[in-house]
């Protein structure tokens, strides 16, 4: 891929705290809304970010504002791709019961990995669990088949 | 933060703004609890919508909570979290909460989530009052 074709490619290094990730959704969001790109995605992609930015403030980095939280993404006419990395020593993503069993499903926590999984069409996690990767496509048909719902 | 617990409730089909994030309305028995927010995705906005809820469910003994969604355009998978503490609270008091107005893309998430199936999910206010004890 060209650097012609990326419409932001940008790193953040951020405190852990929910004013600093913020800052990020926004302008993220934002680009996605200059250029055109579907309500669906936008909602998607949003959703997605605010899920996964929780999952590093609160289980990663345990609150603590001194750690950080890395994010790296690439916007490009096709898609939305983003790395989000925290300190902590990470989890089993298949270790995580499925909250929509029965015995799960008034549970009031454990939602925010299925939302991810079900609104992004690459998702997948490092090998310490520390780091997640997700890919949403503009068209989601064009998602490559091997590389769907990985993880 | 209880804001619920600072207001002097009129349960004469006035509205009470109880927090910046709700207000209530009293028809009849029912208590209709509008969310106000179009984005709930904050720490300070969930304490706060906590921090009404389950003081109002304590204090009302069997009470018919309709939570009104219309102005709902965004929300996290925490306020789920959120509307399952407030559901337990409910239904141990033995009340009845409906959830009304949701739009479609906050309703797909209810569906992903399977949370369709275990609450009453209503298109309207008008609609969630329909069999309740007016």
């Amino acid at each position: 891929m060209t650097e012609a074709k990326h419409i932001l490619h940008k790193s953040w290094q951020l405190k852990s705290t929910e004013a600093e990730v913020k800052k990020v959704s926004s302008e993220v969001l934002k680009t996605l809304e200059d250029n055109e790109f579907e309500e669906d995605m936008i909602f998607a992609v949003h959703l997605s970010l605010e899920e996964a930015f929780i999952n590093a403030i609160k289980h990663g980095n345990h609150g603590d504002p001194h750690k950080k939280i890395l994010a790296e993404c690439l916007i490009t006419p096709e898609k939305f791709d983003i790395s989000i990395t925290d300190e902590g020593f990470g989890f089993d993503p298949n270790g995580v019961p499925d909250p929509r069993c029965n015995g799960n499903l008034y549970r009031s926590c454990g939602r925010g990995v299925l939302l991810i999984q079900s609104y992004m069409d690459v998702v997948e996690y490092n090998s310490r669990g520390n780091c997640i990767h997700m890919i949403r496509y503009r068209d989601r048909e064009k998602a490559p088949i091997s590389e769907k719902k990985c993880s | 933060m209880a804001y619920y617990s600072a207001v002097n409730l009129n349960r004469e089909n006035k509205v009470d703004k109880i927090n910046p994030n709700l207000s209530l309305e009293f028809r009849g028995q029912v208590v209709i609890a509008t969310l106000t927010d179009e984005k709930i995705l904050d720490e300070d906005q969930l304490q706060g919508l906590e921090g009404s809820f389950l003081p109002l469910i304590e204090q009302t003994p069997q009470i018919q909570l309709i939570i009104d969604f219309s102005n709902v355009k965004f929300l996290t998978s925490s306020v789920l979290g959120l509307l399952i503490r407030v559901s337990k609270k409910v239904y141990e008091t033995d009340g009845t909460l409906r959830l009304c107005s949701i739009g479609p893309k906050i309703l797909d998430v209810f569906r992903i989530t399977r949370l369709d199936k275990i609450f009453e999910i209503m298109t309207s206010v008008d609609d969630a009052m329909i069999g309740l004890k007016k």
